[in-house]
């Protein structure tokens, strides 16, 4: 009899494994798998081109139900787990259903954060992190012209700009002055609102609110308008809140693993109790959680080598954004702020709307924010990761490598 | 029409417009009769000239890419304000002819130039010597070859070249003094190099304090102490008298004031080992060239501007004839004491007595009856009587305000006279400067009241002579500005309107041609060596089919004369040679403890005087590109100094800025700067503003190539360079050090200043002026001190600038192609502020400017393909396979390539 091995969790960090796992080490485990929406693994990320119509929900999916059955896994789709005994090793679902495991990895993401202000619970208030999501906002849009998206961070603007591809007049509110605060310093952020206010190929441009704090919903059944901290009032038909998330920890809670922001986890991915291991955004590793893509697929990796019985480990992630935000290109990594007395190297073609930005500390880059033109951000992430004398070079390191 | 018009269906035979070698070009009817502003013509060396039978060095060579308008005057200007020909002409005449009759002829002067044509030249001199009335004329030739003049004239009774160039290839033994051949002369300089190919006999020994790129063919290189020449040929005199190597028997016959001559060598220079410590030279090189010199009797002796710039030149001059008439070495085949000439109508002017010490066709003030014969064959109303100012001597008086009015035409003595900030006072103090000139801007022509417009090189008729007496024309081949004159017309219509109008009365420069060939035959009977009176009734036609010859052309030399003096009959009253006993002396200005360098000048290979045409093709400007200084490696290291930083250079006159160049080449204490740069191409490039007026008694030439000064690092606190597509006005640089260079549709400028910068990018938005229809690109490592940016144009690259701590920044080679491309790609617009094309080679410093062969390129391909010749580099890369002139260069590129190689492979 193979060991058991039970995934929670089919989003891109659980899939990640799965196929990693397979790949390290094939047969070697009975592999169930639950997933508490009703459908297989996607691609998160493409939800805003969902939004904006640029993309449909089969063009998304990563892991069907028959990507499960090709590979003999047990895949419980709609099936929420609510408890662990992690010391008997079973696990209960809603429906009563009891499941025991070898060998458990709980990859349960995370939840977005909720402002908890008078009228977060008027319908018409949405976020913005699942199929379920995209589906409320597309049933608004075909009835109503207003919305309001809180938080300006990648997400939020994603929202918003679907939003507006989607015929809606949005209003983006920030608490910072800084869109997308987390990549993006304070010069490259105004050159994105800019780009973000202009009307372009018929499509009107976004409203900005920044600075400023939402302190009220407003509406009799359904959101009307929202008020801001400066006093002023939007009338909006839609509010999407995107402010954040938070790791879903509650099934870890209740099955009493040490949970901090996330599910507390060594170098070997391993929760507090045996046999039980944390993937993703749900967990915290070395007082560290994270959101983006690329740290959870290389935990997956490490914890796909580990249960094939390698002895590797996971040190933590030096992470970096690489996107397009509406048709920008964007990478940003390490302190790219730039602050302490660390030097600072800029490149500016605002006529292309580029704006490139390495931060050195003893001819080492320890940041880098590359705006409009991301080319040599691999070149320049790995500099940072090899920590790299980079004084022969300096010269031209902001305009990549080659030179 | 102020844009080029291109004249003829067919090739036009002219002459090449720089320097004294005076070679013959074929313009090409091929050239495209664009009226465009970046108008160019076909040129190629003339097979059938005598002086470089189809040859042309890079500067020659490029002389069709300076043919267009850029920086032309265009009209003519009072007081700044642009006025017809009618107008300036009368405000000329009036105001000469009123300071004539208030403070009299002498208040007058005329500063003309070598290079004008002999017509001009004529004119000019008939003008103030007979019709004005005072021989207060002088030219730029004072500076160049004046006192070449007077030795000649001390020796032979005149002014006589007696050599030509194909003496060259039949010597055994060339000494080249004072003359970077090379780089001044290319042309004589391939003749020189050819001739030791056909001849391994030959030896050629080169006397030069510096090492330089003429060595390369010396069998022998003596780095005497400057200043030293006479002693060292009066030391010659004495060792051919010791070795009894004279000819007495010539001697006797054909020479006067033998024994004093040798007497006074035998005295000061009478020991081989005491003249090479006075001239700091080792005795065993010395005791070769001697012994070379009295074994070997066809002994050309040539020199230049080494022997003339001294405060002694005319000395210098005859203790080398001396030693040629000692030995009767002269007169015959592969023999003789060569002047060489630096510009393309130096002789003309001789030939004509445009000089302030000369009266007309070789005849001198100091003949009566030769003043009387001028004057009658001019019908001259107001003949002067007497020598006027030499050129030290004319600003001088300007500056003292003796000279109230004076006429400028063609040269710029601002940048090229000694003690030049003082020139430029004495201009800034004069009543009336007239400014004739073909360019708007130069040094001299800021100071000018009226400005003339001339036409130039090609858009004019007239003859020019060169090194070895060989008249040639140069032709006119295309239109000039709508409104610039002949510079003959010019001066004969302001003599027109001040009265003498029959005297004047010239349609053509042919007319002016054979009144002056008529002179030079008028009473002579062969009492002067100057005589062209074969030409006397030359028609319009004869003019236009003029093939090169050397004068004298008269009734018994119709054909020309190749070699003078091959009788041993000179023009003396004794018909005798003069010998002259010589004491030489040193340079007058000393070393001091303030002062410990000595200063020494010279040109550069691909530069030609103040470079008003030179410095218009970018392909000229490839080679050398800033001014610089050279010194030795111990100078360098006492002064903490690196190849590439900027050094000041100052006396109590003056300071020059430029860059260090290490070389041991120079000998040490001493120092050599380039003399082109003038304040329209550098901000502190003048190094005549630091020459001290020292003159020779005799012939009034300055000294030149022997000031002293003291050096000292120039703190940078930062350099830069900026690429424009359009120029910047210099004003904006305030003090601060700056180059500008011509390139291919655009210019560069090299930038440093002592003072740091507040706001780099404030001061670049201004520099730069950045405005609402361009966009701007920048580049900022504030804690690098770097800063960069550029100004995109309709999606053209405009304008570029790098700041940078130092001078360490890319070459500038890529971003100045980058002006030739009608849009920039995205990549170049990203590489732009990196300085480079992604992944690209850098070609380095241009070597090869004719085939843009780069320095990395060359060793690159020495390195990847063996070469061990220069033949195999042109073969692999054609660089030197052209006009020859970087053949030194790649062999010294080779030699240190192939050192390299050995001591790897050895250590």
């Amino acid at each position: 009899m193979k060991p058991k091995l039970i995934l929670v969790g089919t989003g891109m960090a659980g899939t990640r494994f799965l196929e990693h796992l397979l790949e390290e080490a094939p047969n070697s485990y009975e592999i169930e798998v639950f997933n508490k929406e009703p459908v297989g693994g996607y691609n998160r990320i493409m939800l805003s081109p969902v939004l904006a119509g640029e993309k449909t929900i089969p063009d998304i999916m990563t892991h069907d139900e028959a990507w499960f059955e090709e590979r003999r896994i047990r895949l419980h789709t709609g099936k929420m787990v609510s408890a662990i005994d992690s010391v008997g090793q079973v696990l209960t679902t809603f429906c009563g259903e009891t499941y025991f495991y070898d060998k458990l990895v709980i990859a349960t993401g995370s939840n977005p954060f909720k402002l908890e202000i008078p009228g977060a619970d008027l319908p018409g208030v949405v976020t913005f992190r699942d199929i379920r999501d995209v589906e409320n906002m597309l049933s608004v849009s075909q009835n109503h012209n207003k919305a309001v998206v809180i938080g300006g961070g990648l997400l939020g603007l994603e929202a918003a700009h679907g939003l507006i591809k989607r015929g809606m007049d949005v209003t983006v509110i920030h608490r910072s002055e800084v869109l997308m605060n987390m990549q993006m310093d304070k010069e490259s952020s105004q050159l994105l609102k800019s780009h973000l206010e202009q009307e372009s190929n018929g499509v009107s441009g976004m409203k900005f609110h920044l600075g400023v704090n939402t302190t009220e919903i407003l509406g009799q059944h359904q959101v009307e308008s929202i008020r801001l901290d400066d006093g002023s009032e939007i009338a909006t038909d839609l509010v999407v809140m995107s402010i954040g998330i938070r790791p879903n920890t509650q099934l870890a809670k209740q099955a009493n693993l040490d949970v901090n922001r996330g599910i507390l986890v060594n170098d070997f991915l391993e929760t507090s109790a045996g046999n039980i291991y944390a993937l993703g955004e749900c967990n915290e590793h070395r007082g560290q959680t994270y959101g983006l893509v690329a740290p959870l697929y290389e935990q997956a990796k490490i914890l796909a080598k580990r249960l094939a019985g390698q002895s590797v480990s996971y040190t933590g992630s030096i992470t970096s954004t690489m996107l397009k935000v509406t048709g920008v290109n964007l990478f940003s990594a390490g302190e790219f702020k730039g602050e302490n007395g660390a030097d600072v190297i800029v490149f500016r073609d605002l006529a292309k709307n580029i704006y490139r930005k390495i931060v050195l500390k003893n001819n080492q880059v320890i940041g880098a924010l590359l705006f409009g033109d991301t080319t040599g951000a691999n070149w320049l992430f790995e500099l940072l990761r090899q920590k790299q004398n980079i004084s022969p070079m300096r010269d031209t390191l902001v305009f990549g490598p080659g030179y | 029409m102020n844009r080029p018009v291109f004249l003829s269906p067919e090739d036009i035979e002219t002459t090449c417009p720089y320097c004294g070698v005076g070679c013959g070009m074929t313009i090409s009817s091929k050239t495209t009769p664009v009226e465009s502003d970046s108008f160019e013509v076909k040129v190629k060396g003339s097979p059938s000239h005598r002086a470089n039978y189809g040859k042309l060095c890079v500067k020659g060579s490029s002389a069709g890419e300076t043919v267009d308008f850029t920086g032309r005057m265009l009209h003519p200007q009072i007081d700044g304000n642009i006025v017809d020909w009618e107008t300036a002409l009368n405000d000329v005449a009036k105001t000469f002819q009123n300071t004539i009759s208030e403070y009299g002829a002498d208040s007058v002067a005329f500063y003309v130039s070598g290079q004008f044509l002999t017509e001009d030249y004529y004119v000019a001199n008939k003008l103030i010597k007979g019709f004005m009335g005072t021989a207060n004329i002088d030219t730029n030739s004072r500076l160049c070859m004046a006192s070449a003049v007077v030795g000649y004239k001390r020796a032979f009774g005149s002014d006589t070249v007696p050599c030509c160039y194909e003496d060259l290839e039949h010597a055994d033994l060339i000494t080249l003094v004072g003359s970077n051949t090379a780089w001044a002369h290319p042309i004589i300089y391939q003749r020189i190099v050819a001739a030791k190919k056909q001849n391994p006999k030959l030896k050629i020994v080169v006397v030069d304090p510096r090492r330089t790129a003429t060595c390369d063919i010396a069998d022998l290189h003596l780095a005497i102490k400057p200043g030293m020449d006479a002693a060292l040929f009066n030391g010659l005199l004495a060792y051919l008298n010791q070795q009894k190597a004279l000819d007495l028997d010539y001697i006797q016959k054909h020479t006067e004031g033998f024994e004093s001559a040798l007497q006074k060598a035998n005295e000061l220079q009478g020991n081989v080992s005491d003249l090479a410590t006075q001239c700091d030279l080792n005795e065993t090189d010395l005791q070769q060239w001697l012994y070379w010199a009295v074994h070997t009797p066809k002994m050309v002796t040539m020199y230049s501007q080494g022997i003339n710039q001294s405060s002694s030149g005319v000395d210098k001059s005859n203790a080398i004839i001396n030693c040629h008439l000692a030995t009767g070495r002269i007169g015959k085949e592969g023999m003789g004491p060569f002047s060489i000439t630096g510009q393309p109508n130096a002789m003309g002017g001789r030939e004509v007595g445009g000089l302030a010490n000369q009266l007309a066709a070789h005849m001198d003030f100091s003949d009566p009856e030769s003043i009387d014969r001028v004057a009658r064959f001019w019908q001259a109303e107001n003949m002067a009587q007497q020598n006027g100012l030499k050129a030290v001597d004319l600003f001088h008086a300007v500056g003292e305000g003796k000279i109230k009015a004076i006429w400028i035409m063609n040269t710029n003595p601002v940048v090229s006279m000694p003690d030049a900030d003082k020139v430029k006072r004495a201009l800034e103090k004069c009543d009336y400067v007239v400014v004739q000139d073909c360019m708007q801007d130069t040094d001299t022509t800021r100071m000018a009241n009226v400005l003339l417009p001339a036409t130039t090189w090609g858009e004019t008729d007239g003859a020019v002579t060169n090194s070895d007496r060989t008249i040639s024309i140069q032709r006119q081949f295309m239109q000039g500005p709508e409104n610039a004159r002949p510079d003959w017309w010019i001066l004969s219509e302001v003599a027109k309107k001040m009265g003498w109008i029959d005297a004047f009365n010239y349609d053509s420069a042919v007319d002016i041609f054979r009144e002056h060939a008529q002179l030079s035959g008028f009473e002579n009977n062969g009492s002067r060596d100057f005589d062209i009176s074969a030409f006397a009734n030359i028609t319009k036609q004869e003019y236009a089919d003029f093939k090169p010859i050397q004068w004298p052309v008269n009734a018994s030399a119709r054909n020309g004369t190749h070699r003078m003096f091959s009788e041993g009959r000179f023009f003396t009253p004794s018909k005798k040679a003069q010998f002259i006993a010589i004491t030489p002396y040193s340079p007058l200005s000393q070393q001091t403890e303030d002062k410990p360098y000595v200063l020494n000048t010279g040109r550069v290979r691909d530069q030609w005087h103040t470079m008003t045409r030179t410095a218009k093709t970018a392909k000229l400007m490839a080679h050398k590109n800033e001014p610089y200084i050279t010194l030795h490696p111990d100078d360098a290291s006492l002064h903490q100094l690196s190849e590439g930083d900027l050094v000041r250079v100052s006396n109590e006159l003056g300071q020059l800025i430029g860059r260090v160049d290490i070389s041991s080449s120079q000998r040490r204490g001493e120092i050599f700067v380039p003399i082109h740069w003038t304040s329209q191409y550098a901000s502190h490039g003048r190094v005549d503003s630091l020459i001290q007026a020292n003159v020779d008694p005799l012939s009034g030439q300055p000294e030149s190539k022997h000031a002293t000064a003291k050096i000292e690092r120039y703190s940078a606190q930062w350099q830069g360079f900026i690429l424009s597509r359009t120029a910047i006005n210099p004003e904006l640089f305030d003090d601060d050090y700056w180059v500008k260079i011509t390139g291919k549709q655009f210019y560069r400028y090299e930038i440093a200043s002592e003072r740091a910068l507040k706001n780099s990018q404030a001061w670049a938005k201004i520099i730069l002026s950045s405005s609402e229809d361009t966009e701007w690109i920048e580049y900022d490592d504030t804690s690098c001190k770097q800063y960069r940016a550029a100004l995109i144009k309709n999606d053209q690259l405009h304008k570029v600038f790098f700041m940078a701590a130092d001078h360490k920044m890319p070459s500038r080679d890529w971003l100045g192609q980058l002006f030739s491309a009608t849009e920039l790609s995205p990549i170049e617009r990203r590489s732009l502020l990196a300085g480079k094309a992604s992944g690209v080679k850098d070609p380095g410093r241009m070597i090869c400017s004719c085939f843009g062969v780069g320095i990395n390129t060359i060793i690159e391909a020495i390195e990847a393909k063996d070469l061990v010749s220069v033949d195999a580099i042109g073969q692999a890369l054609k660089a030197g396979t052209n006009c020859g002139s970087c053949v030194p260069e790649l062999t010294e590129i080779l030699a240190v390539e192939l050192n390299s190689d050995i001591s790897e492979k050895t250590g």
